[in-house]
């Protein structure tokens, strides 16, 4: 072929941004060594790795957060230094965060333009922002009224807004860190085409996710680090999924296959074994707005998934059995004997405990240090007079850090630097610590990388084993399938299926949750 | 050696620390004898710094309360009209009484001051804990309400008392040291041993850190903010009855007054975030030291009273632009140039002498 060197950019374009031998140290860490990113125009490239691998770091230093050690990084062939998000923002270099950072309390409108209010005799145009907002959001197809308060709508409609915010100043790059962690099937595939529609516009896309079939289905190029150093830069239809887990965790994953075996082993043992005993029963639990009457009960020892969709009841069910919302009508008993779950310290006596989906805001607490995290709730239920001796913290925190493999340099660094996977380590251990009888898990693996998620997966298989109740909750139906004994559809906050899963496939419960098909002949009190 | 420095200079009381002795310091060069302290005849101790303890005990009382109740998010304005109230009431009921120098009067009376302040402290609780409201407006209410209450008790009055055992609290003296200081130092060491040696102190912060996550974890937030609250108001209660037996009279209008202020002030200075959560006693204790050197400055130095306010600003300023995070972020950039500076200049010569 006769081509000018000219066109040669065209067939494969010059990075957008490219960051060459990026090294950034930490006291007593090497964060990044010596990693190289690049980010092409109109590409989707998604950044994987473990939890610690170096991913959000990698992001910081592009954005300016961190300054870097060594390296270089170009925008546009130009080198770059920025000294914070606001500079890389006006560069062209735009972030949506996995925690949504936005304010609840004003307008979508005052939300999407924060910072950059249209402005006229020195005070804010508000009918130019409105109008502006609209635009931007009918761009994106997305049909809300830009005066409504944003705290008015759900999640996935902030992380949606908070990307409206970003493309607005005419990114040339958008980072994306883990958008999709809170959104359920239909909201992922609104954010993918939102996506599309940015890629085909020609920017550049970064996209950290922790779900591999997401990364498959909407990423170009994978990079994945691993200890804060490059693995490798890959096209996505040249990486093998199995591949791909073995670059980002450095060994064989066979845990979760035999996990399942073993889970599915023992379900067959226990339906030939002695039937166990009831341990918390809900007759017709009900709340206004988040549950119609509902019966429940899970025996002892046995995992409880609780399959749905966002909004169908299961996070609201859960709440209620820990007691962290009321009730407004029904029963639960705990073996038997009727009890009241008004508070979580009602709860907790009865040896139940919630551990939120929203480990930042409701679980850990974040000022504190990784001791005083884990022994918050048995101190708690002790009561503020018997404070537990300082060696029995001791000796609690180095068990629990040992035995959930928590990473931290020590009991007494605080929860805020740890990573998102190891605080919901700590959140799991103050539960554990209390020794519960029935642990309610809600989404526990959201967000966190695929080793933790094996260990946490594999803890509550143990934990079962030795007669805890486990109610799980998640939005991966893999997950829920291969951990439960039995699983509990929930639909439009009424309960439409309740099934012991044998061979029951990710397909049929899709179908049970979308549809809801309420087979009477499935709907089997598992114990009755 | 350069390790030690930079943690002792990142360490949150530094700051206030290095204030304190600026402000001793000043004091020295203006009264070169500020430091020495003198025994009288009796055996008690005499001295400018003896006077700043003494006179510092009732705002440092007042500020470890505060302490507890501002770690919790909460903030109590109304300690100074509690003080107004205790002193009110224990001196009507000394007037009242046929045998004002009866020791067991004057017990009687500060007793039922303190039940009075516990009661009040309780109110403050049953608004911030029970009811809900913003700790702002629920103690607003005590605080405006308190000085009139103050006011039906004393009839309007300044009621003067001549109790030779009620005076002892305000100036006299227990093995030479004065009865306010020691009552200042009981409290404080006994607060810190209430909250850090039981589990009160990890709650408290968990609580100001984040109440859901710990109301989940099964912490009783609004026993504790009861408990803070009504803690509050009895140590302000007895930091009231130590300013009226000091000023010997009661004065509904003046006893206490800004002394809420001067409490916030302390603990904002020891380096407790408004916002709640972390709490450090000592700090408060740094920050109610300051506090009293400074007023003891203004007379030393001979500011004049009209501008004691504004001399009192400036240096609560200076300490709180000192413990900001863009101040030290800025301090540390500069450390680093000057370090490097030193490098360049030691490769320099290095370079020369080769």
């Amino acid at each position: 072929m006769e081509e000018s060197p000219a066109t040669a950019p065209l067939e494969n374009p010059a990075p957008v941004v490219e960051m060459t031998d990026i090294s950034i140290s930490f006291p007593g860490v090497k964060a990044l060594d010596a990693v190289s990113f690049r980010m092409f125009p109109g590409e989707v490239h998604s950044l994987l790795g473990e939890n610690g691998a170096g991913k959000s770091t990698l992001i910081k230093a592009l954005t300016g957060v961190y300054s870097i050690d060594s390296g270089v990084i170009r925008l546009d062939g130009r080198k770059v230094t920025f000294s914070g998000p606001a500079q890389a923002q006006a560069a062209g270099i735009s972030t949506v965060y996995q925690e949504v950072n936005l304010l609840g309390n004003l307008t979508v409108a005052e939300n999407v333009m924060l910072g950059r209010e249209p402005r006229r005799f020195g005070g804010i145009n508000w009918r130019a922002m409105r109008k502006r907002s609209a635009e931007i959001l009918s761009g994106l197809h997305l049909n809300i009224d830009p005066g409504s308060l944003l705290n008015s709508h759900s999640l996935a409609i902030q992380q949606l807004v908070a990307i409206a915010r970003a493309i607005d100043v005419q990114a040339k790059a958008l980072i994306l860190d883990e958008p999709t962690s809170s959104l359920d099937t239909e909201e992922v595939a609104e954010l993918f085409r939102v996506i599309r529609t940015l890629k085909d516009s020609g920017v550049a896309i970064l996209f950290v996710s922790h779900f591999l079939e997401q990364v498959y289905e909407i990423s170009d190029r994978l990079t994945v680090l691993r200890n804060g150093q490059l693995v490798g830069e890959y096209l996505t239809e040249e990486l093998l999924r199995i591949d791909l887990v073995q670059a980002m965790i450095g060994k064989e994953l066979s845990v979760l296959d035999d996990l399942e075996a073993q889970v599915h082993s023992t379900e067959k043992d226990r339906a030939v074994g002695a039937k166990s005993r009831t341990f918390v029963e809900a007759r017709r639990l009900t709340r206004k707005g988040a549950i119609a009457p509902m019966d429940l009960s899970i025996d002892e020892g046995e995992v409880v998934g609780l399959a749905g969709l966002l909004g169908s009841g299961r996070t609201e069910l859960a709440r209620l059995l820990g007691g962290v919302d009321r009730a407004d009508s029904g029963q639960v008993s705990v073996h038997g004997e009727p009890v009241k779950l008004r508070t979580p310290r009602q709860a907790i006596k009865h040896r139940i405990a919630y551990s939120s989906e929203n480990r930042r805001s409701e679980g850990v607490v974040d000022e504190l240090s990784v001791r005083d995290n884990i022994i918050l709730a048995l101190q708690a239920d002790r009561g503020w007079l018997r404070p537990i001796p300082r060696k029995r913290q001791d000796e609690l925190a180095a068990s629990y850090i040992e035995a959930l493999n928590i990473k931290t340099p020590n009991a007494d660094a605080l929860v805020r630097n740890l990573s998102g996977g190891n605080q919901q380590k700590v959140l799991l251990a103050r539960w554990l610590a209390i020794a519960p009888r029935l642990l309610i898990l809600d989404e526990p693996t959201r967000g966190i990388d695929i080793g933790a998620k094996a260990e946490i997966q594999k803890l509550v298989y143990g934990l079962a084993e030795n007669g805890m109740s486990v109610l799980f909750i998640s939005a991966e139906l893999e997950e829920v399938l291969r951990l439960s004994n039995r699983i509990v559809v929930l639909r439009d906050r009424k309960k439409v299926a309740d099934l012991p899963n044998d061979g029951l496939s990710v397909d049929a419960l899709l179908t049970l949750i979308a549809e809801g098909a309420p087979a009477p002949s499935h709907t089997i009190g598992a114990e009755s | 050696m350069k390790n030690v420095l930079n943690r002792a200079v990142g360490h949150r009381l530094f700051w206030p620390l290095v204030m304190l002795a600026a402000l001793l310091l000043i004091n020295v060069i203006a009264v070169p004898g500020f430091l020495s302290i003198t025994v009288n005849s009796e055996g008690h101790l005499f001295g400018s710094i003896i006077d700043i303890l003494r006179n510092g005990a009732p705002t440092l009382i007042i500020a470890v309360g505060m302490t507890l109740v501002i770690a919790t998010r909460g903030i109590d304005l109304s300690v100074g009209s509690v003080c107004a109230i205790a002193g009110a009431v224990a001196s009507s009921m000394i007037l009242a009484s046929p045998t004002p120098n009866n020791v067991g009067t004057v017990t009687g009376a500060l007793l039922t001051a303190l039940v009075l302040s516990l009661g009040l402290g309780l109110a403050n609780g049953l608004l911030v804990a029970g009811l809900g409201i913003q700790p702002i407006i629920s103690t607003l209410i005590l605080m405006t309400a308190g000085r009139g209450i103050a006011m039906l008790i004393t009839e309007g009055q300044i009621i003067t008392v001549n109790s030779v055992p009620f005076a002892f609290l305000g100036s006299g003296f227990i093995l030479g040291v004065p009865v306010a200081t020691v009552a200042g130092v009981l409290i404080f060491a006994l607060a810190a041993l209430l909250t850090r040696r039981t589990a009160m102190g990890l709650l408290i912060e968990a609580v100001g850190i984040n109440p859901e996550a710990s109301r989940q974890a099964g912490v009783r937030a609004r026993g504790l903010k009861f408990s803070v609250y009504a803690l509050c108001a009895l140590l302000a209660g007895i930091a009231g009855l130590i300013l009226t037996s000091n000023q010997t009279a009661a004065d509904a209008n003046n006893t206490g007054l800004f002394i809420e202020l001067d409490a916030i002030l302390a603990v904002v200075i020891g380096g407790t975030s408004l916002a709640g959560g972390r709490y450090s006693l000592a700090g408060t204790l740094v920050g109610a030291l300051i506090i009293q050197t400074l007023v003891t400055t203004v007379y030393t130095v001979g500011i004049p009273p009209i501008a004691t306010m504004v001399f009192k600003a400036a240096v609560v300023t200076a300490v709180c632009l000192l413990q900001s995070p863009t101040t030290a972020a800025a301090l540390e950039r500069w450390r680093s140039r000057l370090a490097t500076r030193h490098l360049q200049g030691v490769a320099a010569k290095a370079g020369a002498a080769r």
